[in-house]
């Protein structure tokens, strides 16, 4: 995700001087493409994010287009006031980007796990919040979050990951969800890269019979609305699944519909379950020891149809 | 109250006062910081009393901003980064014809675009909102390097407080301004030596204040913040530091509630409102001052 950012990035530049990108000090291999054809385009702005924070707000009110890296918690959870204050209330054009969201950086440590960012970014107004799930859709969202003025959040995943559409889907637009697999016992709705561990479990339940459909919802906030009300009406059983807490994120912006909808579908929310990590891994082996690998998602989405009594046949 | 704008100007005797004389504006940014204080029951006045000479140099002899064009493309951009201190920001707006003075006295209401700390939705002439401290260096310094590279005439200015200095951010702003050496960026702080509960120096010492601007590769003068003409000139010398590749910094050495006798240098009066005696005794004094 981290290159098809970076792909994005420099095809946007190329036809726009007033983009410019801050990286807090990070991005050493990724971002040299960026140093070397676009050097007045970009900047270190050292290991101070709320300096830097406050600096794109104020660069991006002589109208540019101002993008802040940095990696896990480093340029939202460390600046959030300045992302707040200086940035949405202003509506400034600032668009915050994360890479490693989720478990990516899972040996670092607690301080390098982002799991909390899609929550707390989220309930700012103002903030659009973006979390693809593979390279495809980074290229998505990225060109969108460029193209479109206003405060944004990024959560990207890694570099290298699968992608897991056949090719960039056309002809989309946020806050559009994308449909990878049709289905009609159970709804795998997921949001960013763990997107990898959605269509694993959609696969493992058609092993046993249980017919998935999978989702991916690249724009968490503003959220496809529309998509979820189709989904609780036509389904009796939905899954959320996000590498982030279940607390206030996606799956509570599905859950947020589904109680106002009363629709009588159940939704299961799958994520880390309110607590830190207190193990490192790989992202892989954390994400099985937290339940939400794809094995795990495919077990509790068959719990969930069997509590619910549906035909899973 | 039906007429504001007479009761603050009663003393020029029917006359407009002439706001074009840094005096006269930092006595009338003391007045309606009176007033507007003494109508909401709201705070920092003692605040606003220390950095008015600051404000009203700044806007008479300084900022290059245009009232009946306040979002020129060429205007200098001033930052409040003592955001509490927003009424003198907001006196110095509407006396100087951003906006009628008589808006001030909404100040603090219900449904009011005046907000204690300074706004700038709806309020011609704020370029930003602030009042979590230590926001506003950085945000100057963004809008420094902005101007910069596009060759821009303009300039910017930030407004800061003693105790906002014990905010990390202020120091990473401080490094990054000195990195990118925008030596058309200016910042003032307000050196009342007061901050929320005691004094400066019994919180966090920012001394040697100086020597910490200077190493962190800023060029550094001290002033009496009270002093108009010292302020003017330690303003026009840091616009001659163009090209030198540092960012400039102004000390100016204020007392808190300066102008009224028994607010000055007196914690009290971060938060205390004039109401009562108090109220009489402050109109007494800032009266008889009248420039």
């Amino acid at each position: 995700m981290r290159d098809a950012f970076v792909k994005i990035l420099l095809e946007e530049m190329a036809g726009n001087d007033r983009i410019v990108l801050i990286t807090g000090d990070l991005g050493f291999g990724v971002l040299r493409p960026v140093w070397e054809r676009f050097p007045k385009q970009i900047m270190n702005a050292g290991i101070a994010e709320q300096g830097m924070v406050s600096m794109a707000a104020g660069l991006a009110a002589t109208g540019r287009t101002v993008l802040v890296y940095s990696i896990g918690n480093f340029p939202s959870l460390r600046p959030l006031e300045q992302i707040r204050n200086d940035c949405a209330y202003h509506g400034a054009d600032v668009k915050i980007v994360c890479v490693g969201g989720g478990f990516v950086y899972g040996s670092l440590g607690m301080s390098h796990h982002a799991t909390e960012d899609l929550s707390i970014l989220r309930a700012l107004p103002g903030v659009r919040c973006f979390a693809p799930g593979d390279p495809a859709e980074a290229e998505l969202v990225t060109r969108e979050a460029i193209r479109t003025r206003g405060t944004c959040y990024l959560r990207l995943g890694r570099g290298n990951e699968p992608q897991v559409h056949e090719s960039v889907p056309a002809g989309w637009k946020a806050p559009d969800s994308l449909t990878l697999r049709q289905g009609k016992d159970v709804a795998l709705l997921s949001t960013g890269g763990i997107l990898t561990q959605t269509t694993d479990a959609a696969r493992r339940l058609a092993e046993k019979g249980i017919s998935a459909e999978v989702v991916s919802f690249p724009c968490l906030k503003p959220l496809d609305e529309k998509k979820v009300r189709e989904l609780l009406n036509r389904f009796r059983c939905i899954v959320t699944v996000e590498e982030n807490t279940i607390v206030g994120g996606f799956g509570s912006a599905v859950c947020e519909i589904a109680a106002e909808t009363g629709s009588g579908c159940r939704v299961k929310r799958i994520g880390l379950q309110d607590t830190y990590s207190t193990v490192v891994g790989s992202q892989q082996y954390l994400r099985e020891i937290y339940g939400m690998d794809g094995a795990a998602v495919a077990e509790k989405a068959e719990g969930l149809i069997h509590e619910q009594g549906t035909d899973a046949g | 109250m039906d007429n504001y704008e007479a009761l603050v100007h009663r003393v020029f005797g029917g006359k407009q006062p002439d706001v074009k004389d840094p005096r006269v504006l930092a006595w009338l940014i003391r007045r309606n910081g009176l007033e507007m204080s003494h109508l909401s029951r709201g705070s920092h006045i003692g605040s606003v009393f220390s950095v008015a000479e600051i404000i009203a140099v700044l806007y008479t002899r300084i900022l290059r901003v245009d009232p009946k064009n306040p979002a020129w493309p060429d205007r200098d951009r001033l930052i409040l980064s003592k955001g509490h201190a927003g009424s003198a920001v907001y006196a110095a707006l509407a006396e100087t014809g951003f906006f009628p003075v008589e808006q001030l006295k909404t100040h603090y209401a219900n449904g009011s675009i005046l907000s204690g700390h300074v706004s700038h939705k709806g309020v011609p002439g704020v370029e930003v909102s602030t009042g979590s401290l230590g926001h506003g260096l950085g945000i100057g310094a963004g809008m420094a390097l902005g101007a910069r590279m596009d060759g821009a005439p303009w300039r910017t200015y930030v407004v800061m407080g003693d105790g906002e200095c014990d905010e990390g951010s202020v120091w990473e702003s401080a490094l990054q301004a000195a990195q990118y050496g925008l030596d058309r960026l200016t910042a003032i702080v307000d050196y009342n030596h007061m901050q929320s509960l005691t004094t400066v120096e019994k919180t966090l010492k920012l001394e040697p204040f100086e020597d910490k601007w200077r190493d962190f590769g800023w060029t550094v003068q001290s002033v009496n913040g009270h002093d108009p003409y010292a302020l003017e000139a330690a303003l026009k010398k840091a616009q001659a530091a163009e090209g030198t590749g540092k960012p400039q910094m102004i000390l100016a050495h204020t007392v808190k509630g300066k102008g009224v006798s028994f607010m000055e240098n007196n914690i009290l009066w971060h938060y205390r409102t004039p109401q009562g005696e108090e109220y009489e005794a402050a109109l007494k004094e800032l009266e008889a001052q009248r420039p």
